[in-house]
C-alpha cells in the first residue's frame, strides 16, 4: 500500500506539539500521524519521550503548545466528560500491565465493562471469556494477578484493553522483560488482534527487531522531534546517519556516546 | 464466598460501634436516667460553697434531680440554686429543706433535700426557704482555733 | 550555609504542598459524593480500615482502661475519693484518650496502609490504567476510602472508650473492690451526654476526616517508586499524629474552655 493511501484518514495526529516536564523539554515541535487500521511503531532511544507521547495521546498529560487529534477531535487538555468519552475508544497496555491487584483475572478484564456499562452478569461473563480465550488465558480466570508471570499478566492486560472494543490500542514497551516465548506470543497477538478486530495499534518500543517485525509504519524520535519515518524496510535501509545508528544499534554516531562535557584533557588537568 | 464474609464482618463492626455508642450514652453518661421530664424548684442559700451545675440532688442518698443553674439574687445577694427535679417526685412537702452537703470529707458537693411533713406540695417554680448553706472547712477550722485559744486564755 | 534561602525554599514547598492537598481534598470530596451509591465499594473499604483495625483498638482500649483504673485508684485513695474512680476513668477516656488514642492507632494501622496501597497503585500504574479505562480514580479508589475512614474512626473511638471503661471497672471492682454501683453512678453523675460524650464523638469525627485526608493525599502524591511510597507512609504517620495532637489541643480549648 502506498504511503499516500495510508495517511488519507489518520486516526490520530500530533501537530507541532511542545511538552516539557519539570523544565526539561521533551517535545519541541512533534509532528506525526497514526494511520488508521495499521500497526505503527514509535521508536527511539530511552528517554526520548516515547511513553510521554502515549500520555499526551491519552489525555493524561497536557501539551504546552500544539494539538493532538484523535478520531477527528482534539484531545481535551483537562479531565472532562469529553475526555472520558474519548478514552472509551482507546485501550492501553501499560509497561508493567497495571492489573488491579485486588481483583482476579476475570474481574480485571470485566472491570471496564462493569464500570462503563450496565450489561447483565451473563453477558459480561460471555464477553470476558471471549477476550480471555483470544489471549489464551480462559483457564486462568480465577487467578490473582500476583500469581501470573510477566507474559501472562501482559496478556490479561491486553484482554482488558480490548474488552470495550476500542478503535485504537496503545502499547507502552510491550516487549520489555519477557522471555522469548512470551515475547513471540505478544508479538503475534498484537498483529492478530489488530487485523482480526480492525484496530489501530500504536506500539512504543526501543526494540528495533520486534518493532520492525510487526509494524506497518515506523516513527523514529530523538531529542523531541521525529527524526525519521517510513515503512520498516525503508527505515532499515536508510543511510541517514541518525536513523542508521539507531536501527543498527551502533554505540557512537550522531547520538553521541559521550554525555556533553568540556574537553577531556582540560578536565583531567584542572 | 469471600464477599459475604466481608459484609458480615462489616455488619458486626457497625453493630459493635452502635453498641459502644449506646453504652457511652446510657451506661457512662447516664442519659435516659433522669433525662426525662423534670420540673424546676429554687432554693436560696447564703453560701453555695463549691457547688457546681449538674451536681446531683439527693433525698436520703437517692438521686432525684440535678442542679440546673446557680445565680445571685440582685436584692439581697443570696445565691439562688435552680434544682431540676424529676417529674415523678412531684410530692415534695412545702416545708422541705435543702442543704448543701459534701460526699466524704473532700468529695464533690451536692444538694440534699429533707422532706417535711406538710400536706401541701411544692409547685414548679417555688422557692425553698429552709436552707442550710455549705459547710466551709476554712470557717470551721478558724472557729475551732479561735475557741481553743479562748479556752486556754 | 544559605539558611534564609533554605528556609524560603522550605516555606515555598510547604505552601505548595498545602495547596496541592486542598485541591486534592476538593476532588476527593467530589469523588466521595459520587461514590456514595457504590455501596459495596464502601463496605470493602470499611472492612480494611475498620474491621482490621478493630482488634488493636479493643485490646489497647482494655489495657488503657485498666491502667487508668490502677493509676486513678492509687491517687484517689489518698483523698479517700476512690468512689470517684468511675468518673475519672470515664472522663479521661471519653474526652481525651478515646478519640486521640484511637486516631493515633488508626493513623498507624489504617492510615499507613491506605497510603501504601494508593502509592503502590500509583507506582504500578494502576491509577493511570483506570484513567485510561475512563474510570476516575477519585470516584473509584479515593472516594470510598474517604467515606470509610470518616465513618470508621468515630466507631473505633467509641469502642476504645467503651472497652476502656470496662477495663477500669475490672481493675476498680475486681482488684480493689470499689463497689460496682458506686463506680457506675459516679460515672453517670460526672459524665454529661452533650459536654463529654458528644464532644468526644465530634473530636473523633474531625480526626477521622484529617487522618484519612492526610493518608490518601500522601499516597496519591507519593513519588511512584518503592522508596517514594515508603517515605510517604512514614510521612502519613508523622503528619497525622502531629495533626491529631495539635488539633486535640485546639478542639479541647474550644469545647471545654468555654471560648
Amino acid at each position: 500500500m502506498s504511503e499516500v493511501n495510508m495517511f488519507e484518514n489518520p486516526i490520530a495526529q500530533a501537530k507541532s506539539v511542545h511538552f516539557s516536564f519539570d523544565q526539561r523539554s521533551i517535545f519541541n515541535g512533534l509532528d506525526l500521524q497514526i494511520p488508521r487500521g495499521k500497526v505503527t511503531a514509535i521508536m527511539g532511544p530511552s528517554g526520548c519521550g516515547k511513553s510521554t507521547f502515549l500520555g499526551l495521546l491519552g489525555g493524561r498529560l497536557a501539551t504546552l503548545a500544539g494539538t493532538i487529534w484523535f478520531d477527528g477531535d482534539a484531545v481535551p487538555q483537562r479531565k472532562s466528560d469529553a475526555l472520558y468519552v474519548m478514552r472509551k475508544k482507546m485501550g492501553m497496555l501499560f509497561q508493567n500491565s497495571a492489573l488491579l491487584t485486588d481483583l482476579t483475572v476475570f474481574e480485571n478484564v470485566a472491570f471496564p465493562l462493569r464500570e462503563q456499562t450496565d450489561l447483565p452478569d451473563v453477558l459480561i461473563r460471555i464477553l470476558v471469556l471471549l477476550k480471555l480465550e483470544m489471549v489464551g488465558l480462559r483457564g486462568a480466570r480465577d487467578l490473582m494477578p500476583a500469581a501470573l508471570s510477566g507474559g501472562m499478566s501482559r496478556r490479561v492486560a491486553l484482554a482488558r484493553a480490548i474488552v470495550l472494543d476500542p478503535k485504537m490500542v496503545m502499547y507502552d514497551e510491550p516487549f520489555v522483560g519477557l522471555d522469548p516465548i512470551s515475547m513471540g506470543v505478544i508479538v503475534g497477538l498484537i498483529r492478530k488482534l489488530n487485523d482480526a478486530l480492525g484496530l489501530t495499534s500504536v506500539v512504543v518500543t526501543h526494540d528495533v527487531a520486534e518493532g520492525c517485525s510487526i509494524a506497518d509504519y515506523v516513527y523514529l524520535l530523538d531529542s523531541g522531534k521525529v527524526i525519521g519515518h517510513g515503512t520498516p524496510e525503508e527505515m532499515l535501509a536508510s543511510t541517514q546517519p541518525e536513523i542508521h545508528q539507531f536501527m543498527n544499534g551502533l554505540p557512537d554516531g550522531p547520538v553521541g556516546y559521550h554525555y556533553p562535557a568540556n574537553d577531556y584533557l582540560t578536565d583531567l588537568r584542572s | 464466598m469471600q464477599n459475604k464474609a466481608i459484609e458480615v464482618w462489616v455488619g458486626v463492626f457497625m453493630l459493635l460501634g452502635v453498641v459502644a455508642l449506646v453504652m457511652l450514652a446510657v451506661q457512662v453518661s447516664g442519659a435516659g436516667k433522669g433525662g426525662g421530664e423534670t420540673y424546676r424548684l429554687e432554693a436560696k442559700f447564703e453560701n453555695v460553697g463549691g457547688l457546681s451545675e449538674k451536681a446531683p440532688v439527693m433525698i436520703g442518698g437517692v438521686r432525684v434531680g440535678r442542679v440546673g443553674g446557680i445565680r445571685i439574687d440582685k436584692e439581697d445577694y443570696g445565691a439562688i440554686v435552680e434544682l431540676e427535679i424529676e417529674a415523678q417526685y412531684n410530692n415534695l412537702p412545702i416545708d422541705t429543706g435543702a442543704s448543701i452537703l459534701t460526699a466524704g470529707l473532700l468529695g464533690a458537693q451536692f444538694v440534699g433535700l429533707s422532706p417535711g411533713a406538710d400536706d401541701f406540695f411544692l409547685e414548679p417554680g417555688d422557692m425553698m426557704d429552709l436552707t442550710q448553706s455549705a459547710i466551709q472547712l476554712e470557717n470551721l477550722i478558724s472557729q475551732f482555733m479561735f475557741n481553743q485559744g479562748k479556752g486556754e486564755g | 550555609m544559605n539558611f534564609p534561602g533554605n528556609l524560603g525554599r522550605f516555606g515555598l514547598r510547604f505552601v505548595a504542598r498545602l495547596g496541592a492537598s486542598f485541591l486534592f481534598l476538593v476532588q476527593a470530596l467530589a469523588g466521595a459524593v459520587k461514590s456514595l451509591p457504590r455501596f459495596h465499594l464502601i463496605i470493602h473499604q470499611l472492612y480494611s480500615v475498620g474491621v482490621l483495625t478493630m482488634l488493636i483498638i479493643l485490646v489497647s482500649g482494655l489495657f488503657v482502661g485498666m491502667v487508668l483504673g490502677l493509676q486513678g485508684y492509687y491517687q484517689l485513695v489518698n483523698f479517700s475519693a476512690e468512689s470517684s474512680l468511675g468518673m475519672v476513668v470515664a472522663l479521661f477516656l471519653v474526652r481525651e484518650l478515646g478519640p486521640v488514642l484511637a486516631a493515633l492507632l488508626f493513623a498507624g494501622r489504617a492510615g499507613s496502609a491506605l497510603t501504601a496501597e494508593i502509592g503502590l497503585m500509583k507506582a504500578t500504574e494502576q491509577l493511570a490504567a483506570m484513567e485510561m479505562m475512563a474510570v476516575d480514580p477519585m470516584t473509584r479508589v479515593i472516594g470510598p476510602r474517604f467515606i470509610a475512614g470518616f465513618i470508621a474512626l468515630p466507631i473505633l473511638a467509641a469502642m476504645l472508650s467503651g472497652v476502656g471503661v470496662l477495663g477500669g471497672y475490672l481493675v476498680g471492682h475486681g482488684q480493689f473492690g470499689v463497689d460496682a454501683g458506686v463506680y457506675w453512678s459516679s460515672m453517670q453523675n460526672g459524665v454529661d451526654l452533650v459536654d463529654d460524650v458528644l464532644n468526644g464523638v465530634i473530636k473523633s469525627v474531625v480526626f477521622g476526616f484529617v487522618v484519612t485526608w492526610v493518608a490518601l493525599f500522601e499516597g496519591y502524591d507519593a513519588v511512584p517508586t518503592s522508596e517514594g511510597v515508603s517515605r510517604a507512609t512514614t510521612r502519613t504517620v508523622v503528619t497525622s499524629s502531629l495533626a491529631i495532637l495539635g488539633g486535640d489541643y485546639v478542639l479541647t480549648a474550644l469545647m471545654f474552655g468555654g471560648l
